[in-house]
């Protein structure tokens, strides 16, 4: 059953994702891009990442596509979209050489698969291994500098001299 | 054979990740628009965030270091996002273009 969710699930993607860059319209690959990120919290519900799945819905559907979208909006020409570059059959050999590579090397890799089953309810573990002890709350720190950073330096960007 | 490929394992959600990656290589190397090279980005890091979840749960299920780096991800893409579309809008600004070929300002 799991199995029949999870290569539904991996059909969408990938079929979205290849529609980010087939599809002309680029307001439509926007679309299409929105559809794969439903497509992978969807996968990240199947590892059992709740909290990350609702984060990814939080975030990339409900934000950063926004902002894509916005981004179509004020672009004149964006919307009638363009073939592809010329660099397209060097690009597919590189890609799927890649992904020949990887492939090979994850079936013939050991990983050590570990038995303890994952813990179910991933919020409070998840908070507690954060702000713990021994947790991570300098390199939370530093993503509360680089967001800020990155806030001001879009403003500072966009602003008109 | 085939109850092997069929039944999910850890390198069934690294070979997804490695094509959605691939994708969006492939896009990011092909195509003219700027906003779809930023989409297609979006994509890559999608992909590595799958990887990490992946790993996370079939190899260390309690620690959840997986995740927690798949937070920072997150974190990174969208100040990612947000800094890539105001260069978009600043350049569009002087140019009237969202095309590849017109972000050659930084040339010297």
């Amino acid at each position: 059953m799991l199995e029949l969710v999870f290569f539904m699930l991996a059909a969408i993607a990938v079929i979205s994702a290849l529609g980010v860059i087939v599809v002309r319209d680029v307001f439509r690959a926007a679309l299409c891009l929105i559809l794969l990120f439903m497509a992978v919290a969807g996968v990240y519900l199947l590892l059992h990442a709740d909290f990350l799945a609702i984060v990814q819905i939080l975030i990339y559907v409900g934000a950063v596509s926004i902002l894509i979208i916005v981004a179509i909006m004020l672009t004149r020409d964006a919307r009638k979209g363009q073939p592809l570059g010329n660099l397209k059959y060097l690009a597919g050999i590189v890609s799927l050489l890649l992904l020949g590579v990887v492939a090979y090397g994850v079936i013939n890799a050991g990983f050590t698969i570990s038995a303890t089953p994952p813990v179910e309810p991933t919020v409070g573990p998840l908070g507690e291994k954060l702000f713990g002890d021994a947790g991570y709350l300098l390199v939370i720190e530093i993503a509360a500098v680089l967001l800020l950073s990155a806030m001001l330096g879009a403003i500072a960007i966009l602003r008109e001299k | 054979m085939l109850t092997a490929i069929l039944t999910l394992s850890l390198q069934h959600y690294l070979i997804l990740s490695a094509i959605i990656f691939c994708i969006g290589i492939f896009g990011v190397i092909t195509q003219r628009n700027v906003i779809k090279v930023i989409m297609c980005l979006e994509i890559m890091l999608n992909a590595v965030n799958i990887a990490l979840i992946a790993f996370s749960q079939y190899i260390v299920p309690v620690a959840l270091t997986g995740q927690i780096f798949a937070i920072f991800v997150m974190v990174v893409a969208a100040a990612e996002v947000a800094v890539g579309i105001a260069i978009i809008f600043s350049v569009y600004r002087n140019r009237e273009s969202v095309d590849m070929e017109n972000f050659n300002i930084l040339k010297w």
